[in-house]
């Protein structure tokens, strides 16, 4: 189904709920694990004030942030500067496009089939890498505009780190596409769904036990293009003050914020739909409720399960950033050309082997 | 006809004047980073002003003075039982420390000794002072290589110390406890007991920040091979403390110049890697934790009883001379130069602080490093910047 064909409340409708679907589970995972679990990992309690257990902190930094002033760098480029945060957060909502939370539950999934008549011909998964990567320019852009060397140096390492883990990102990725035979996200969640591990099949086959290579490199490439800790060079606080985010303060800020954020529950939920089986549950729990996977049902369940899904993998994301030190630059490149990408095209070629052998 | 080496010769020309061309056209204007004097990674206001090629340092200069307080100006219109005060705020993370030296080269000048018990609670309050000030380092390690989680483990721990060095002295920074001719209390009750369990609460710390920090692989690539200080280098620009000892020079003055500290009471081993490099500086100091641990322990056990004060006169003169002593500070040695002319004031004092030295070998040690190896090596180097200008 093409979005071109709705009417205008639909648009409105399709609108506010991916704002919903982007800034909520982003602020449910900002105070869950960045205020919270991160609190208790370090021995103190975090937010207690503000609601109960300070579960209102979110809304007052975001109207802390909203009161603050604009401020501009004298020197700096103004229309790139202003434009730069709008740019990283674009990324986050042309992503957040394609996720499928449900047989029908879904923005612009880009398939021309649908899913009852099980034709996943698309592009979801090719859309979704190339759009992931529109965030560089903005890190560039802030960087370059802001007119300050922590900036400037700051861009530059994003853009090198950035750039060097597309590559593992979408080959790990690669692997997966060949397993489901598919570039359709609903594609790819169908082809786990009715999966089988040498004949077993009550779970399905989630790729994140055949592809468990794969998985491991898309969750590291994921830490570094969110520019996460041990990845975290571009921002990293005690070297370059804030990198490109230095100079910029109030709502722009808020918007960096909330795109890296939300970018990591995006990316979370991409890992959920190529990995963990997506919106579907195993097959023998679809048994037991006695429905079928395309029945309505699951267009209420299959955003639950996805939400469920999501918070798993983000909270490993958040439990290594608070655990580990930053590389350093170089010993970061080294890493993603010597090391994962090497073993991310090793995947791939074993994968293919074992398609075509099977 | 060419010889086979005049062939080589002017091939080893050509390449030569291709690569100088190459060079003139890559050759990039070097950026002057201005790292402080308002810069997270330099805990106060050290200024390092840095010529860069793309993230690699040329020359670095540090510049300090942005703190100086002009404290060997002030002790001049000190009385000496006034100097204490001051001198507790030179080294602001092991204050105790900074006071003793100075009492003990008085003491030395009036010919005075500290009792027995006086002397015990001295040393003891010492090593505390250096388990708080290290605890701290050992978790800011972290937060400059970006791991922010050991810091807050660090001040939870740190807090246990204070809390005792609280009990004792009534101060929990600044205690200014120490007195020409002994120490101005007794130890309350139950100190002893309570001090104990604090050191195994400190030990604990330290095996936390082993598994969390040096045993992880990328701690160790960023530090292994960062910042190499070879033995003769560092001690021919003064270094001291865990810094020399982390080049393997087996040198500590509470071994060898105690100076009225009892630290021959207790057995304990004092700790040198032979590496000299960012890690071997930060292990030695997690190892000189523990051995601190172990030293207020047994200093615990055995501390005898008796008057923690001598006769002292009520109006401290001084007679005339002169005395230099040095105490190995948490920071590394840290000396006192009193010229006294038998007034109530002293009449100069050179305060020799560690964190002067070990930073002048900043400029040496950072050509050539990274970016982000700078900040490691700051830290590793481990400075405090009211130690730097006093």
């Amino acid at each position: 189904m093409l979005a071109f064909e709705l009417g205008w409340a639909e648009w409105l409708v399709r609108t506010v709920a991916v704002l919903g679907v982007v800034l909520l589970p982003a602020g449910a995972t900002v105070y869950l694990y960045l205020f919270k679990m991160v609190s208790f990992m370090q021995s103190r309690l975090g937010p207690m004030e503000a609601g109960p257990y300070g579960s209102m902190q979110l809304l007052a930094e975001v109207g802390k942030n909203l009161q603050k002033e604009d401020i501009l760098p004298a020197k700096a480029d103004r229309t790139i500067f202003n434009l730069a945060p709008y740019v990283v957060l674009s990324s986050t909502f042309l992503l957040a496009l394609v996720v499928p939370f449900g047989p029908e539950a879904g923005f612009a999934s880009l398939d021309t089939g649908s899913f009852s008549d099980r034709n996943f011909d698309g592009v979801g998964a090719f859309y979704a890498m190339a759009v992931s990567s529109i965030s560089v320019i903005g890190i560039l852009m802030a960087g370059w505009a802001s007119a300050s060397k922590y900036s400037l140096m700051g861009g530059v390492r994003a853009a090198g780190q950035l750039i060097a883990y597309e590559l593992p990102l979408i080959l790990a990725i690669v692997g997966v596409v060949i397993q489901a035979g598919s570039l359709s996200l609903q594609g790819i969640v169908y082809a786990q769904y009715e999966g089988e591990i040498f004949g077993f099949g009550a779970i399905g086959n989630p790729f994140i036990i055949t592809q468990f290579v794969g998985f491991i490199i898309f969750m590291i490439a994921v830490q570094a293009e969110l520019t996460q800790v041990p990845f975290d060079m571009p921002i990293a606080e005690s070297e370059l003050v804030s990198g490109y985010m230095t100079e910029y303060s109030g709502f722009r800020f808020l918007m960096f914020f909330i795109g890296e954020f939300a970018t990591a529950n995006i990316f979370a939920f991409l890992a959920s739909v190529f990995f963990l089986g997506g919106w579907t549950v195993p097959p023998f729990i679809v048994d037991l409720l006695g429905i079928t996977i395309d029945s309505n049902w699951f267009n209420l369940i299959g955003p639950a399960v996805m939400l469920t899904k999501m918070l798993l993998l983000t909270f490993i994301i958040y439990w290594v950033r608070f655990t580990y030190p930053r590389f350093r630059e170089d010993q970061l490149q080294k890493f993603a050309w010597k090391v994962l990408i090497p073993i991310s095209l090793v995947n791939i070629a074993i994968t293919g082997f074992l398609k075509v052998a099977f | 006809m060419t010889a086979v080496s005049d062939r080589r010769q002017l091939a080893y020309v050509a390449s030569q004047a291709a690569e100088a061309r190459v060079n003139l056209e890559l050759e990039t204007e070097g950026m002057t980073l201005n790292i402080g004097p308002q810069h997270p990674a330099t805990h106060g206001t050290l200024r390092i002003v840095a010529r860069l090629d793309g993230e690699q340092v040329i020359e670095a200069e540090p510049i300090m003075g942005y703190m100086h307080r002009g404290y060997e100006k002030l002790t001049e219109v000190r009385t000496y039982p006034q100097v204490t005060t001051l001198v507790n705020r030179i080294d602001w993370l092991g204050s105790f420390a900074n006071e003793v030296p100075f009492i003990l080269a008085c003491e030395q000048l009036m010919g005075i000794e500290a009792p027995p018990r006086a002397q015990y609670i001295r040393t003891i309050l010492f090593e505390m002072a250096r388990m708080a000030h290290v605890t701290l380092f050992l978790g800011d390690l972290g937060v400059q290589l970006g791991a922010v989680t050991p810091v807050f483990y660090a001040f939870r721990d740190r807090e246990h110390v204070l809390n005792q060095i609280e009990s004792a002295t009534g101060g929990r920074f600044h205690p200014n406890f120490d007195r020409i001719g002994g120490v101005k209390d007794d130890l309350p009750a139950g100190w002893i007991s309570e001090t104990k369990l604090t050191v195994k609460k400190i030990r604990q710390f330290c095996d936390t920040v082993e598994d969390l920090l040096f045993g992880n692989e990328i701690f160790e690539t960023r530090t292994r091979g960062i910042g190499v200080i070879p033995a003769d280098v560092g001690l021919s620009y003064g270094l001291s403390g865990a810094n020399i000892r982390g080049s393997g020079v087996d040198w500590d003055l509470r071994r060898d110049a105690p100076n009225g500290l009892v630290y021959d009471q207790a057995d304990w081993k004092v700790w040198t890697h032979p590496d000299g490099d960012s890690f071997a500086r930060s292990w030695v100091r997690l190892q000189e934790v523990r051995e601190s641990c172990n030293i207020v322990e047994q200093l615990l056990d055995n501390i005898p009883k008796g008057p923690i004060m001598a006769k002292v006169p009520r109006i401290i003169k001084v007679p005339e001379g002169e005395a230099y002593v040095a105490t190995e500070n948490p920071l590394g040695e840290m000396g006192y130069y009193v010229v006294s002319q038998g007034e109530l004031t002293p009449f100069r004092v050179k305060i020799r602080s560690a964190s002067f030295s070990n930073m002048s070998i900043s400029p040496w040690l950072l050509k050539g490093a990274y970016v982000p190896d700078v900040i490691t090596i700051l830290a590793s180097l481990y400075f405090i910047l009211g130690d730097i200008d006093r």
